[in-house]
């Protein structure tokens, strides 16, 4: 059923809970792991002004995602991971649809009501656009 | 492939990026008219300058996609020009920006960007944001509460109506309810008509009438000359950005020529000299926009709407304008620098912090550039310079070695000699140069200086470890071999 999935991560603390989510419901499923970061506005802007070239730029990143990297590397389930561009929820959508997944798994940052109305939940973004299964991990 | 290279960078992404280009177009005139008053003149020099260099730049850019038009930083190196000399030099001024920065594409010279240290842009940035602030501080003397009432309800609704719909940019959405509160209710508050006249007339080509003289020359260039320089600084900074977003290549010298041929046209339609934007082109790619056509329809319908809104243009209350600087002040900040000042290198800290502090004293964004790049060549230098020296002794062959490691140059050699014991009562020194390099004469005078001292002291010296390039450094500037 879960043949496929679409692991969203940022780096954050939550979204290595939905990574140990994730490992597990592949492993049930004999699965693979599609693991994606995507880049939005601000980071690229932040990231190009405090890098002196691209390779600095591809590291940083990197270095962002390699705890997500080692826990998959660990777990020994087959991934890939993919560094994006664009607003996060529609390409994570996008993505999904591409790659015809089955379910993405991606992790809640716990705003309350104020907050994702100042901020924006990616990750009610995806459930509403989604046309897979999509499991918010808390 | 050129000509469907061609098409692809024209007509790859039609429906994307006529949306995209009008939306940058609404976004793009409140900017232009609140750059125009920061520089001193009538909000029609913004609104040429933002028609003919979006649209000169849509042909000859190097970056599809990037927005460029009249731009904040550019605005506050012409404030002094205008003030003093009037329009016609800068228009003068605008234009000999545009031959430098296209000397400067032609020449390849966009790979020196390479020597601007980050710190250093994030200096640049945040004392532009500074600067855009504290130009919208003139608008509130002399008005009285209703203007803070009007800015903040102009940011609150930047900053909100995104929550809603991103389809319409929130700052125009604000313009116009701000706007349209102070007509409805009939409130007496300063108005872009204040500001000046706006013309709803295409621009038209005349030669900027100042002396063709030396002295005029004199005038313009160091205003030019730093137009330039900052000009293509951001322009290459907003085109990186724009590449990891949509994660591909731009030229970048291309776009260096195709900065100075849109100046150098605007310069002629009487607009002023203006450069990427960093948040319009965030504001194109975001909204679909990839490729050249965006940012002809971004230019070209501005143009449209002025000519037939002119009227409701001028109505513009200034506090609304006000606003959208200040939130174009706080997205332009870079925050993160603030949060992490303690963080990073003190150095690094310290020439960001440097050159907002100059920009800030001079008024001068490029003299901070100058002056952050400076100080990170010296601090860089101060890095490099430190060199180690060990040494031991070899009873059997009554030798003492010295490894020297580093990098010998003038600014490390300077103590080096003193580095060594010459009332040794050995027979024999041997420098090891393996993990030192030689870069300048100061390094060959250093150890020649050292070789001397020895040999008073009836010392013999040998050289060991010496790599190829110091070697022929060292032969061709002493002309004796170095090695036994």
């Amino acid at each position: 059923m879960f043949k496929r999935i679409l692991l969203a991560v940022d780096g954050s603390e939550h979204s290595i809970r939905a990574v140990k989510y994730a490992i597990e419901l592949v492993k049930k499923f004999d699965g693979v792991i599609e693991a994606v970061y995507v880049v939005d506005e601000n980071t690229a802007k932040k990231d190009v002004l405090y890098a002196t070239n691209k390779f600095e730029i591809e590291a940083k990143r990197k270095e962002k995602i390699k705890p997500i990297r080692e826990l998959l590397d660990q777990s020994d389930v087959v991934f890939g991971t993919h560094v994006l561009h664009g607003e996060p929820g529609p390409r994570i959508v996008e993505f999904a649809e591409e790659r015809e997944v089955d379910c993405v798994v991606i992790g809640s940052r716990g705003l309350n009501q104020v907050q994702s109305f100042l901020l924006g939940s990616v990750s009610h973004k995806v459930a509403k656009r989604a046309a897979c299964p999509v499991l918010i991990v808390k | 492939m050129k000509i469907e290279q061609l098409k692809q960078d024209w007509f790859g992404n039609v429906k994307g990026d006529i949306l995209s280009g009008i939306v940058v177009a609404l976004a793009l005139i409140p900017e232009a008219i609140a750059f125009s008053i920061i520089a001193g003149v009538d909000p029609m020099v913004g609104l040429y300058a933002s028609f003919c260099i979006a649209v000169v730049i849509a042909f000859v850019g190097g970056r599809p996609g990037m927005i460029s038009a009249a731009t904040g930083a550019m605005a506050l190196l012409m404030v002094n020009l205008v003030a003093e000399y009037g329009l016609q030099y800068l228009l003068a001024a605008t234009i000999l920006t545009g031959i430098i920065q296209f000397i400067f594409g032609v020449c390849k010279l966009a790979k020196a960007m390479k020597f601007v240290p980050h710190s250093v842009m994030i200096g640049f940035v945040n004392a532009l944001a500074i600067l855009i602030f504290v130009a919208q501080i003139q608008h509130f003397i002399g008005e009285t509460w209703i203007m803070y009432v009007l800015v903040g309800l102009t940011l609150a609704i930047i900053y909100l109506f995104p929550r809603f719909t991103k389809a319409i940019p929130s700052t125009l959405v604000a313009i116009i309810v701000v706007t349209a509160i102070v007509i409805l209710g009939n409130i007496d508050i300063r108005t872009v008509g204040d500001m000046g006249a706006l013309t709803q007339q295409l621009p038209v080509f005349f030669i900027p009438s100042v002396p063709f003289t030396l002295e005029t020359l004199m005038i313009i260039f160091p205003y030019s000359f730093a137009l330039a320089i900052v000009g293509l600084l951001e322009s290459l900074l907003t085109a990186n950005i724009v590449d990891d977003m949509t994660d591909t290549e731009s030229d970048k010298n291309r776009e260096s020529r195709g900065q100075g041929i849109a100046n150098i046209i605007t310069g002629f339609f009487g607009g002023m000299a203006g450069c990427a934007m960093i948040g319009q082109s965030g504001i194109n790619v975001k909204s679909g926009g990839r490729g050249r056509l965006s940012t002809f329809i971004a230019g070209a319908f501005l143009m449209f709407l002025i000519v037939v809104l002119g009227d409701f243009v001028v109505q513009i209350p200034m506090a609304a304008l006000a606003g959208v600087m200040v939130m174009v002040s706080i997205s332009t900040f870079d925050w993160s620098s603030v949060r992490n000042i303690l963080k990073v290198p003190r150095t690094d800290a310290f020439v960001m912090v440097a050159t907002v502090a100059i920009v800030l004293v001079t008024n001068n964004l490029a003299l901070g550039v100058f002056a952050g790049v400076m100080l990170s060549a010296i601090f860089f230098a101060a890095k490099i310079s430190k060199v180690t020296v060990t040494d031991s002794l070899v009873e059997a062959r009554n030798t003492r070695i010295y490894e020297i490691v580093g990098q010998l140059f003038f600014a490390s050699v300077s103590d080096l000699p003193k580095r060594f014991n010459y009332e040794d009562a050995v027979e024999h020194v041997e420098i090891d140069l393996t993990d030192a390099h030689l870069w300048d004469d100061s390094a060959i005078a250093a150890l020649d200086k050292i070789e001397s001292k020895f040999k008073d002291a009836n010392i013999r010296v040998t050289y060991t470890g010496l790599n190829t390039e110091s070697k022929q450094l060292k032969n061709k500037i002493q002309g004796i071999p170095s090695e036994h």
